[in-house]
């Protein structure tokens, strides 16, 4: 009990001092083990493959016929595949492909979702009861199977992934944001903007985003790990990013023939995407118990 | 007048169900008024039990999935009719001259307008409830899916179960022993178990119990035994998201005023979790379990290619790689159906579960309670 109370104390203090918010969300959140591991994985993560190229053991593409399908060594800590390219250097660099496919599919379906979502939260009516029944129909469509077929009538590629992935999570993020828009409506601080003359667009950016925003930051931070996933099994597929890129899903994919006796070979690209969703797991868990002082433990 | 009272039950009670508009609602209680009955009696059995209101909203829903299937329809049709690839070609195989191809397309109406074939397409689909015809197969699209239907739906089912079975007490036992060895130890599998992919997990479950140990099938359809890996593998996630929220929601609840209370007067600690906690905490699980179960139609699809099992899923994605249209818009219509079928009973569950979404249901006759009360 004293812990909360000088919690709250804490908390007033702190906001005298004009502390943003954001501070006081870093400081629960580095409170919180799992989260900063997560969070220092995932920037590992990303600074490896942006430096992929310089740090690499072996160039990915380099064929060498007379190594193929090593097992794990010291020479090559990951093995080799059946055309002899080191597979830990392909990982590396498959890195910056499944890193980014996750991150920009993602934020564009967040972006677009959050631009129709802020509509028709704002406006309701007609314009709301349209756009919700669309969202209905869309999310009526199991996500990997819309994914699938819009992948195939786009094409593979890298940015036809992206539009074939984000498509599916727009609902989710319309839903979402339309719900708490929904919820901080009636707050007075929205009546005294409409009073001093707030235009709609300027209401919508400068007070409720801001005040609905936390759960879609932690549906990013989870969404990107999904997004991973999903870009992996398309690729498994056949559609998304096609075998000779180093993409971890189309490592996988490429190998399934030599799963029986070269299981290094699904093994560790597999190990990569987990440890990459993982952490952005971890670090969403945390940002969802930051953001939201009521569930703290 | 107790008669009067018994019969206008009955008859009004059947009666109301299929009323469609509010105003005969209205006739009817002035008519109750006239009979001099008591509209209390009645409005318990109706509100009380919410029942009927209930298959209102049952039937509302099944006619609002009409729509909801239409626009699924026309927009895998819209995304099917933009695929590269003309399945005129595709058929007729690689040495058919231009020619034949055009003919071909002519027969197959392929040349048509967009808006032509789509109509033609809803107007097949909707009023004779015919999926058209596979372009490879030559059968009918709806005999190949109700054929590799059972798979599907015995995969789902049985992982469906193992979520339930297995997550949600796995996610009780963790909330209740907060922060403990086991607590962590669950948890931390259930993290792995939702950042896995599910068909790497497939993967390894073959490596390890097909390759290595060889004690079940690596893949295919059979006996029992070929069920076990896809479920196993395709379940993994959906147990660990359901522990993980299972647990999330026990946590918000055993922190209430209420279980204080409970505590207080001395209850077990059984009767504690399973009748004041759980029930309380029960509505973000069933929302998991829906999801879920979309989820679990949705990894059929990977998992069904994984091990070569003859499911809607796989028949799907092979009939997009064919070019095998109907059977594409086939298979997404009916995993939507399913699907939206699921959430209606998803949403219905909440009705018995939540007494305040069961009054939400009865909610349309307030006003009609305040009338009585005024008029009194």
């Amino acid at each position: 009990m004293p812990n909360k109370k000088e919690n709250t104390d804490n908390k007033e203090v702190q906001r005298r001092k004009k502390e943003s918010q954001f501070s006081l969300v870093m400081k629960r959140l580095s409170r919180n083990k799992a989260a900063m591991a997560g969070l220092i994985v995932t920037l590992t993560l990303f600074l490896v493959a942006f430096l992929s190229p310089w740090i690499m053991p072996y160039e990915y593409s380099k064929l060498n016929m007379a190594d193929k399908l090593q097992s794990v060594s010291w020479r090559h800590i990951c093995g080799t595949d059946e055309m002899g390219r080191d597979i830990f250097s392909r990982l590396l660099y498959g890195a910056r492909a499944s890193l980014l496919l996750g991150f920009l599919a993602t934020i564009a379906s967040t972006i677009l979702g959050m631009i129709i979502g802020s509509i028709v939260g704002y406006f309701g009516g007609l314009v709301d009861t349209v756009v919700m029944r669309l969202v209905d129909i869309l999310q009526a469509i199991p996500g990997i199977l819309l994914a699938i077929a819009i992948s195939a009538a786009l094409g593979t590629g890298f940015i036809n992934t992206i539009i074939a992935l984000s498509i599916g999570g727009i609902p989710m993020t319309v839903r979402l944001l339309r719900g708490s828009i929904l919820r901080v409506r009636k707050m007075e601080y929205l009546e005294a903007a409409q009073l001093i003359n707030c235009s709609a667009p300027r209401t919508i950016m400068k007070h409720i985003l801001p005040n609905s925003i936390s759960p879609i930051i932690v549906s990013v931070t989870m969404g990107i790990g999904n997004t991973i996933l999903m870009a992996a099994s398309l690729s498994y597929i056949g559609l998304g990013i096609q075998p000779p890129t180093p993409e971890w899903g189309a490592m996988l994919s490429a190998s399934r023939t030599y799963m029986r006796d070269y299981p290094h070979m699904v093994l560790f690209p597999g190990i990569a995407i987990a440890l990459v969703v993982l952490s952005l797991n971890m670090l969403g868990d945390g940002l969802r118990d930051a953001l939201d002082p009521k569930l703290k433990k | 007048m107790r008669h009067y009272v018994l019969t206008s039950k009955c008859s009004v009670a059947s009666v109301i169900s299929w009323l469609p508009c509010r105003q005969s609602k209205y006739k009817l209680a002035a008519f109750a008024d006239n009979l001099n009955i008591s509209w209390l009696p009645l409005q318990t059995i109706l509100l009380g039990k919410g029942v009927i209101y209930m298959w209102k909203y049952v039937i509302k829903r099944l006619l609002w999935m009409i729509p909801v299937l239409l626009g699924i329809a026309v927009v895998i049709f819209t995304i099917m009719y933009f695929c590269p690839g003309d399945p005129a070609a595709v058929i007729l195989g690689n040495g058919a001259t231009p020619a034949a191809i055009a003919a071909k397309r002519t027969e197959m109406g392929l040349d048509q307008p967009y808006i032509v074939r789509l109509l033609a397409y809803l107007n097949q689909v909707f009023l004779h409830f015919d999926l058209g015809e596979s372009y490879f197969y030559k059968q009918s699209v709806m005999s190949g899916i109700l054929y590799r239907m059972p798979y599907t739906i015995i995969i789902a089912v049985i992982c469906m179960i193992l979520q339930i079975v297995i997550g949600t007490p796995l996610g009780i036992t963790a909330a209740v022993h907060q922060n403990g060895f086991g607590d962590r130890f669950c948890m931390l599998v259930a993290l792995l178990g939702v950042s896995m992919p599910g068909f790497w997990v497939a993967m390894m479950l073959i490596l390890l119990f097909a390759v290595n140990l060889g004690w079940l099938p690596p893949y295919g359809i059979g006996g029992l035994q070929y069920y076990i890996l896809p479920c196993v593998a395709n379940a993994f996630a959906g147990i660990a998201s359901q522990a993980r929220q299972t647990r999330s929601s026990m946590l918000e609840v055993i922190r209430s005023d209420y279980i204080v209370t409970a505590r207080a007067k001395g209850l077990s600690e059984h009767d504690i979790l399973y009748k004041h906690a759980l029930p309380n905490a029960l509505i973000p699980i069933i929302t998991v379990i829906g999801n879920g179960m979309g989820m679990m139609l949705g990894g059929t699809v990977v998992i069904e290619s994984v091990f070569s099992i003859p499911g809607i899923g796989s028949f799907t994605t092979e009939a997009i790689n064919n070019r095998d249209y109907p059977i594409v818009m086939g298979g997404v219509l009916f995993l939507g159906a399913i699907f939206s079928l699921i959430m209606l009973l998803v949403d219905i569950v909440y009705a018995y579960v939540d007494p305040r979404i069961k009054a939400q249901y009865a909610g349309q006759q307030k006003p009609w309670i305040r009338r009585k009360k005024a008029n009194a």
